[in-house]
C-alpha cells in the first residue's frame, strides 16, 4: 500500500482491501484533476453573464418597444381625433353657410313674388290708384 | 518610511498567501469534491474556504500546518452547508451528484487485464456507494485518511476530534467498506 505515515494503531487490512482503497484513491484523484483542470467556473460565469446580459438587453428592448408603440398609438389616435374635430367643424360651417344661403334665396323669392301683381288683378289695381288721385 | 515598511510587509503577506493558495487549492477542492460529489458545490466551498482563510490569515499561528488549518476551515464550511441547507443539499445532491459508474471510470488501467480492470472498477464503485452512506464524520475521516493521506494526528487536528475518536470512526468506516466488498 502506498499510503504515507501509516500509523501502528490503524486497523489491519488484507492486500485486496488495500488495493481497492488505492484504486478508489486513484479514481478520486483522477476525477478531481480532470474537473479542476477544466475552466469550469469562469466559463460558467461567462456564460451566465452573457445570457443574463442578453436577456436584460432583450427585455429592455421589448419594454422600450412596448412603451414606444403605446405612445405612438396614443399620438396617432390624438391626431386622428384632431383631424376628425377639424373636419366636423368645417362640415358644420359649410352646413350653416348653405342653410343661410338657402334662407336668403327663399326670402328674395318671397319678396319678388309679393311685389309682382298678377295680370288678372291689374284693372282693379289701376282703379284703386285712380280713386286715390281723385 | 513606516508607510513603505507596511507596504513591503503587506506585499510579502499577500505573496505568501498566494503561494498557499497555489499549493493547497487542488487538495482542498479534491476533498470537497469527494465529500459532496458535486463539482459546483465543491468549487463554491473551496472559494469560500480560501476567502475565509485570507480574512483570518493574521490569526494563523502556525501551530499546525497550513494544510491542516485550511482543511479544518473546509470541513467546517461543509458542515455548515449541510446544517443550513440540509433538505436543499439532499435534493441537489440527488440530481447533480456524480454517477457512481462514471466516478469509477477514472480508474487507471495500469498493467491489469481487462477482467481485472472490470473487477477493480466494480469494487471502486462499491467503495463510492459505501462512502456516500457513511455518516458525515466517518466520511470525513475516511477521505482524509485514504484519499488525502493524512495521518491520525493531522486528521484529529483538522476535525477537532481526539485521535481515539478519529481511530474509532476510521475503524467503523473501514468495517462498512469491508462488509460491502464481501457482499455482507
Amino acid at each position: 500500500m502506498n499510503f504515507r505515515r501509516v500509523s501502528q494503531d490503524e486497523p489491519q487490512m488484507d492486500e485486496s482491501l488495500k488495493q481497492t482503497l488505492k484504486d478508489y484513491r486513484s479514481s478520486v484523484h483522477a476525477w478531481s484533476d480532470d474537473v479542476y483542470s477544466r475552466p469550469h467556473l469562469p466559463v460558467k460565469i461567462y456564460k451566465t453573464s452573457w445570457r443574463v446580459a442578453a436577456g436584460l438587453a432583450l427585455g429592455c428592448a421589448l419594454a422600450v418597444a412596448s412603451v414606444a408603440g403605446g405612445l405612438y398609438e396614443r399620438h396617432h389616435m390624438n391626431e386622428q381625433a384632431k383631424i376628425a374635430a377639424v373636419e366636423a367643424a368645417r362640415q358644420q360651417k359649410i352646413d350653416v353657410e348653405q342653410r343661410n344661403a338657402s334662407e336668403d334665396l327663399f326670402a328674395k323669392i318671397d319678396s319678388d313674388v309679393s311685389r309682382e301683381v298678377p295680370s288678372a288683378m291689374e284693372p282693379l289695381a289701376k282703379m284703386m290708384v285712380e280713386d286715390s288721385t281723385e | 518610511m513606516a508607510v513603505e515598511a507596511t507596504r513591503v510587509v503587506g506585499e510579502a503577506v499577500a505573496h505568501e498567501f498566494s503561494n498557499i493558495v497555489l499549493a493547497h487549492r487542488p487538495q482542498i477542492f479534491r476533498f470537497l469534491l469527494a465529500s459532496t460529489r458535486d463539482a459546483d458545490l465543491a468549487e463554491t466551498l473551496t472559494q469560500e474556504c480560501f476567502l475565509k482563510a485570507h480574512r483570518n490569515w493574521d490569526g494563523f499561528r502556525g501551530e499546525s500546518s497550513a494544510m491542516t488549518w485550511l482543511m479544518r476551515i473546509a470541513i467546517n464550511l461543509e458542515k455548515d452547508h449541510w446544517r443550513n441547507r440540509r433538505l436543499a443539499f439532499w435534493r441537489h445532491a440527488r440530481t447533480n451528484s456524480v454517477d457512481l459508474d462514471d466516478a469509477s471510470d477514472w480508474l487507471p488501467s495500469g498493467e491489469r487485464s481487462v477482467e481485472q480492470q472490470l473487477i477493480a472498477r466494480e469494487k471502486v464503485a462499491q467503495v463510492w456507494e459505501v462512502v456516500a452512506k457513511l455518516s458525515g464524520r466517518q466520511r470525513t475521516v475516511f477521505l482524509l485518511r485514504y484519499v488525502e493521506d493524512l495521518d491520525l494526528a493531522d486528521i484529529a487536528r483538522a476535525t477537532g476530534l481526539s485521535e481515539g475518536t478519529v481511530k474509532a470512526h476510521l475503524s467503523r468506516a473501514l468495517s462498512k467498506v469491508r462488509a460491502e466488498l464481501r457482499g455482507d
